[in-house]
């Protein structure tokens, strides 16, 4: 099929080369020219895999493959290499406030997935960290996402905050953040709404927000379908608040990925949790070196 | 005016700005080779006389017969639309949509509250319903989805209406069971009603990768889906993926969501979607041509 993975497609390369013997520096670029379609059909964004794939062929040239006796595999190994250092190599934690109670904001375009992974994100603190979290309904234009929010609230046994649609997303956070205070709840996870990275109104409601509660994590959701397009989403997200974390959702499907790689380069920050499902109970911590091998369909 | 010319930069230009709006690199390598030949062919060499061949070659991938954009609308019997697609793709909203525009050209309208897993997509729809003035059929969270859809057929038929829109849950495609449940959905809706679903439109994100092309066969396969509606394209995305699915699976775009409000849908255009995937390319340089007259001026 048209998605072939990276190891098949080296290797049938590499079958036209072996009757010759030695790998020459066009061997390696008729490699590279691999490489790179691979990645785009991953969805990696193309500048970013110009980017990388000259990396890769740096050190391909540089001996490492030519010298090898099996080269396909070599590269393989490069690429791989390279790939897991730019996701990230470690896995990374979510933030904790020195002093109680750590706020989180969720943010993203619409339908990434904010609200449910509130509610995960919420269940894996309790779960996990032994951790009382707060949500807050910081939506008040989609309808009935509040009603999500409260449904899923009660599906965890969870506190959810909300002052209804009237009153404005910050006065929502900042009410949040007050009453987890009174009730002693150590996070506060803020749901707000889907926008796009260029309306500037409500780009700039979130900055409102964020000077408001001063949040200890501003985490951009991303759809794991998305496109060549994630590198614009991230990057002017990044700009106008200043991420410091990345959840990579509907990760449960059967895409490469290749927009983590695009949001990782832009953002230069850690993704932290992968969406593995509908359910409340579907959030993994992210591990890059399997999204690597997963983006290379490995 | 100068223009560039046309030559391997010009194309490899293109070629990234095409990959850039996920139209996929096979068909954009596909295209840019047509292209070439068609320069050659027709003796092209600046830049300004190859913009109307580029839009030539890509809507000819889209529009093949430029009559199947419209919905197939019945004029004797209630018409019957089932919408179908992956998780958060606009799939609720676009029901309201329709309903407020059908609502608008005199039609009576049921809704149907297919999605009966999410956590508060009935109230989601029930809130559409109350802003666009349509009722909506559902049951209980948790509910059989196929039985919702032969209440509201029963329903809808009841009220004399002329169309029954269907929302279903969001199902990412390679979940065997959900399909399975989707395909029981359609075949009630054809039990009731033998030319039932007279569409079955594919909900698509525009900001979606190549991904949208398994999403568009899953689907296909399971629902016979016979249109797409592109979604979220007043945002940065170009959706250039439905080119390659109407090249390879023949599925045409119908209709394309602009925002989140009831007015923000309209009809596809393909002239206008297909100038819009590489309009950088021309309107970066009438933007140099612009100077450059400019310069011109000041000088005399
Ligand atoms: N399969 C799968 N579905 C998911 C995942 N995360 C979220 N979803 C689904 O994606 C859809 C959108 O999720 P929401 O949480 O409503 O997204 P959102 O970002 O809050 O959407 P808006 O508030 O409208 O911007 C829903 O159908 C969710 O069930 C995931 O990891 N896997
Ligand atoms: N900007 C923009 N947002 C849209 C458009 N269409 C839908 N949305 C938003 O996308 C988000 C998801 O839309 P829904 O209609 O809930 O999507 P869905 O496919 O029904 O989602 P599930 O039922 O959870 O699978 C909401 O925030 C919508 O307001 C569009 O054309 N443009
Ligand atoms: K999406
Ligand atoms: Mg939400
Ligand atoms: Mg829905």
């Amino acid at each position: 099929m048209a998605f072939e993975g990276l190891a098949e497609r080296l290797q049938a390369t590499f079958d036209k080369m072996k009757s010759r013997g030695k790998v020459s520096e066009s061997d390696v670029k008729e490699m590279m020219r691999e490489v790179r379609l691979a990645l785009l059909e991953a969805d990696v964004n193309f500048k970013v895999v110009k980017k990388f794939v000259n990396a890769v062929k740096e050190r391909a040239v540089g001996q490492e493959v030519m010298k090898s006796l099996t080269p396909g595999q070599q590269v393989i190994k490069v690429v791989n290499e390279e790939l897991t250092a730019l996701m990230g190599g470690e896995q990374s934690k979510i933030a904790q406030a020195q002093k109680p109670p750590t706020v989180v904001m969720m943010v993203g375009l619409q339908g990434a997935g904010k609200t449910t992974t509130t509610a995960k994100v919420a269940n894996f603190l309790r779960k996990n960290n032994n951790r009382s979290p707060l949500m807050a309904a910081a939506d008040i234009y989609r309808p009935a996402a509040i009603d999500q929010l409260h449904t899923l609230g009660k599906q965890l046994d969870m506190p959810v905050f909300s002052l209804g649609d009237k009153e404005k997303p910050v006065e929502i956070a900042k009410g949040a953040v007050a009453q987890a205070k009174e009730d002693h709840q150590d996070y506060v996870l803020i749901d707000t709404a889907g926008r796009l990275h260029v309306d500037e109104e409500l780009m700039g409601e979130l900055q409102d927000i964020k000077e408001a509660v001063n949040p200890d994590e501003i985490l951009l959701v991303v759809d794991a379908m998305t496109g060549q397009d994630a590198v614009n989403v991230a990057e002017s997200f990044n700009e106008q608040l200043g991420l410091t974390g990345v959840v990579l959702t509907k990760l449960d499907g059967d895409t490469r990925g290749g927009a983590a790689l695009s949001v990782k380069s832009v953002t230069n920050t850690p993704i932290k949790f992968a969406g593995m499902g509908e359910k409340v109970d579907q959030l993994e911590p992210f591990h890059p070196e399997r999204m690597a091998s997963r983006i290379l369909g490995m | 005016a100068q223009y560039r010319t046309v030559d391997e930069d010009f194309f490899e230009e293109l070629e990234e700005i095409l990959i850039g709006a996920d139209v996929g690199v096979s068909t954009v390598m596909e295209l840019i080779d047509e292209l070439k030949d068609e320069v050659k062919l027709r003796n092209i060499k600046d830049s300004k006389d190859i913009a109307p061949v580029i839009s030539e070659k890509l809507a000819e991938k889209l529009d093949k017969s430029g009559e199947d954009t419209k919905l197939n609308m019945q004029d004797n019997q209630m018409t019957v639309i089932l919408f179908v697609g992956v998780n958060g793709v606009g799939k609720t909203t676009t029901i309201g949509k329709m309903a407020h525009s059908f609502k608008q050209e005199g039609k009576r309208v049921v809704m149907a509250a297919g999605d009966t897993f999410r956590a508060g997509a009935i109230e989601q729809l029930e809130i559409w319903g109350e802003r666009v003035g349509v009722d909506v059929v559902k049951q209980q969270e948790g509910s059989d989805p196929a039985a919702v859809m032969y209440d509201a057929i029963q329903s809808a038929r009841a009220k004399k209406a002329d169309v029954l829109l269907c929302d279903t849950a969001g199902r990412l495609q390679n979940k065997v069971n959900l399909m399975k449940e989707l395909e029981k959905v359609k075949r009630v809706i054809s039990r009731e009603i033998p030319n039932a679903p007279h569409e079955v439109l594919l909900v698509l994100d525009a900001t979606t990768g190549q991904n949208a092309m398994t999403q568009a066969k899953t689907f296909g396969e399971a629902t016979d889906v016979t249109g797409i509606v592109l979604t979220k394209l007043d945002g940065t995305a170009k959706g250039g993926i439905v080119l390659a699915i109407r090249n390879e699976l023949n599925i045409p775009v119908k209709l394309v969501g602009l925002g989140e409000g009831m007015d923000d849908l309209q009809p596809f255009d393909a002239d206008q979607f297909v100038y819009g995937l590489f309009k950088e390319l021309v309107e970066a340089e009438t933007g140099e041509d612009a100077e450059e007259e400019a310069d011109n001026s000041s000088v005399r």
